[in-house]
């Protein structure tokens, strides 16, 4: 793929604030209507990479093409065909629904009449129409997330910036957001967005890449990164007992690695039904079992390690 | 320019919203005094030796630079900050085709209306009382918006630089803003002023915006090239003051 093919276009691209290097030479490319995560722990460098394709941060080094353009010499017109819905919420909360739209579709050069007529659309797409003329103070997080999205759309934009979309959100109001945000993916809009909730990057994207201290540590579909880091099934056993590190020894050459957690241990096998039936062979009886498919976050936790990051 | 008058739309349509409380604060309350103050008060003062004229003309020219100057200042620290900190707007207004002195120009329109419009009612009120004695007395709202963007610009570079925990909002209101209106030629002449003390009222911004509106407002309007001088000092602190805060807006923004 040539760069003129991408809507982002990254080489080697870095972002230092003072000695801390929080994007450290990433290589990125991003087609026209694909579906596009950046997944791993905070700290990573999701969001000084977002901020960076936003053209609203200087990147420190590196080649960086948005649309195909230069963010630092034109910011104004690539961001003009972008639609970001930042990780924290602006919206002025003292305003109403619609007059949060309106004010902000003027930053586009839209028209004051196109702009009512544009944020009644998007207002019905996000399902908040009965709320138009209430004051944002008013909603709740979830429809003040959906207000953003909303406002993220309101100049038609080539591509969706969303950071962290549905952190904070309860499950029904996530997954209509997940509902809406396919949509917009159907209608082929370009969608590029950060989480770190590995469900929501199953169901949204295409393609990912998973960032942990600054680089890029893995790259591919969701199935694909699976597939290539993690087994097909994993077995989740618990022995009586507070300590499950004795059982663990016991578990060599069961599946094609173990893991120990201090309530379970994790036998990450192709066949987890299989390999349950070698372990009761051996004469060991687990108190719970539950054999499950591999998901994106055992390739996340293999991948960015199980260390809590503050 | 589209974009500062984006800028100004956001402004004006909240302001819709907080107008009338504004209201109060910017010119009834003013009003008030300069009329409680000059009636009363100036019954007692010699006008002798400020040129003739009751206290009251005397004092209202003043005033109203003075509440310009207030006003200026009020709306460029809590509104500001709350942009770059509590509501992030400017943040929100950085993610749209916008540039960084569309918000500074756009919210800088905004003041200068809510001052110039401030200044115009009170003008009005005063001119009621007799306290204004020539059409000149117009002039009064380009100086107040002039007075408005020389003390208004610093501040804002100022306000750029706080955070959600550090203000010093209180300590300028406190050690430059008061200082400034008693001062600064709104109450007696700076010639009563001790003599140390009447070169803080010559660099002063207020200080020529007094003399501009007392000049303006009365029959004796002064010399022209001392009213060139009141306007090219407040233009320096203006140019200067904007310039720093397109510097500080930039910093803060653009990391």
């Amino acid at each position: 793929m040539t760069s003129a093919d991408s809507l982002i276009h990254a080489r080697s691209l870095v972002k230092r604030f003072g000695d801390f290097t929080a994007v450290d030479g990433i290589d990125l490319d991003v087609r026209a209507g694909e579906a596009f995560g950046f997944l791993g722990p905070n700290g990573a460098g999701k969001s000084s990479t977002m901020r960076m394709i936003g053209c609203v941060s200087k990147p420190s080094a590196g080649t960086l093409r948005i649309l195909g353009r230069d963010p630092e010499r034109d910011g104004v017109a690539i961001r003009a065909k972008l639609g970001v819905c930042p990780q924290q919420d602006t919206l002025d909360t003292e305003l109403t629904v619609r007059q949060n739209l309106t004010t902000y579709a003027r930053y586009f050069g839209i028209r004051r009449r196109a702009a009512r007529a544009k944020a009644d659309e998007l207002l019905d797409f996000v399902q908040l129409s009965e709320r138009t003329d209430a004051k944002v103070d008013s909603l709740s997080g979830g429809m003040k997330r959906r207000v953003t999205i909303a406002r993220a759309l309101i100049n038609d934009p080539e591509m969706v910036l969303l950071d962290e979309p549905t952190t904070g959100l309860d499950p029904q109001a996530r997954h209509l957001v997940w509902e809406r945000l396919f949509r917009l993916k159907q209608q082929g809009v370009t969608l590029v967005l950060t989480t770190h909730y590995m469900d929501e990057a199953e169901q949204l994207c295409d393609r990912l890449v998973v960032m942990d201290g600054g680089k890029i540590v893995a790259e591919g579909a969701p199935r694909e990164l699976i597939e290539r880091y993690s087994t097909r099934e994993v077995l989740e056993i618990r022995f009586a007992g507070d300590d499950q590190s004795p059982y663990a020894e016991k578990l060599d050459g069961v599946g094609e690695r173990t893991e120990v957690l201090p309530d379970r241990i994790l036998v990450y096998a192709p066949d987890g039904d299989a390999a349950l039936v070698s372990i009761t062979d051996r004469g060991l009886h687990p108190s719970s079992v539950l054999v499950r498919r591999s998901s994106l976050e055992d390739v996340f936790l293999h991948l960015t390690g199980r260390t809590l990051v503050e | 320019m589209s974009g500062a008058l984006a800028v100004l739309n956001y402004n004006l349509v909240g302001y819709r919203r907080t107008w009338r409380g504004s209201a109060l604060t910017s010119f009834v309350l003013p009003v008030l005094f300069v009329l409680g103050f000059g009636v009363a008060v100036g019954s007692y003062v010699n006008t002798g030796q400020l040129g003739g004229g009751t206290y009251l003309a005397y004092l209202a020219p003043g005033m109203i630079a003075s509440t310009a100057m207030q006003v200026a200042f009020g709306e460029s620290t809590w509104p500001i900050q709350t942009k770059f900190t509590w509501v992030r707007t400017y943040h929100a207004m950085i993610a749209a085709p916008l540039a960084i002195r569309d918000l500074v120009f756009g919210d800088m329109t905004f003041l200068v209306l809510r001052v110039v419009s401030s200044s115009a009612v009170f003008l009005f009120v005063t001119s009621l009382f007799g306290a204004v004695h020539s059409w000149w007395a117009i002039g009064v709202l380009p100086a107040c918006g002039l007075l408005g963007v020389a003390i208004a610009a610093p501040v804002f570079a100022f306000t750029a630089t706080m955070d959600s925990s550090t203000n010093y909002f209180a300590f300028l209101q406190r050690f430059i803003v008061i200082p400034m209106s008693l001062f600064a030629g709104v109450f007696y002449p700076i010639s009563k002023l001790p003599v140390f003390l009447q070169p803080l009222a010559w660099a002063s911004p207020l200080w020529h915006a007094v003399e501009i509106c007392r000049a303006a407002t009365h029959t004796n309007h002064g010399s022209l090239w001392a009213l060139l001088g009141h306007v090219a000092y407040l233009l320096l602190w203006a140019v200067v003051g904007l310039w720093l805060a397109l510097r500080q807006y930039r910093r803060r923004l653009s990391d």
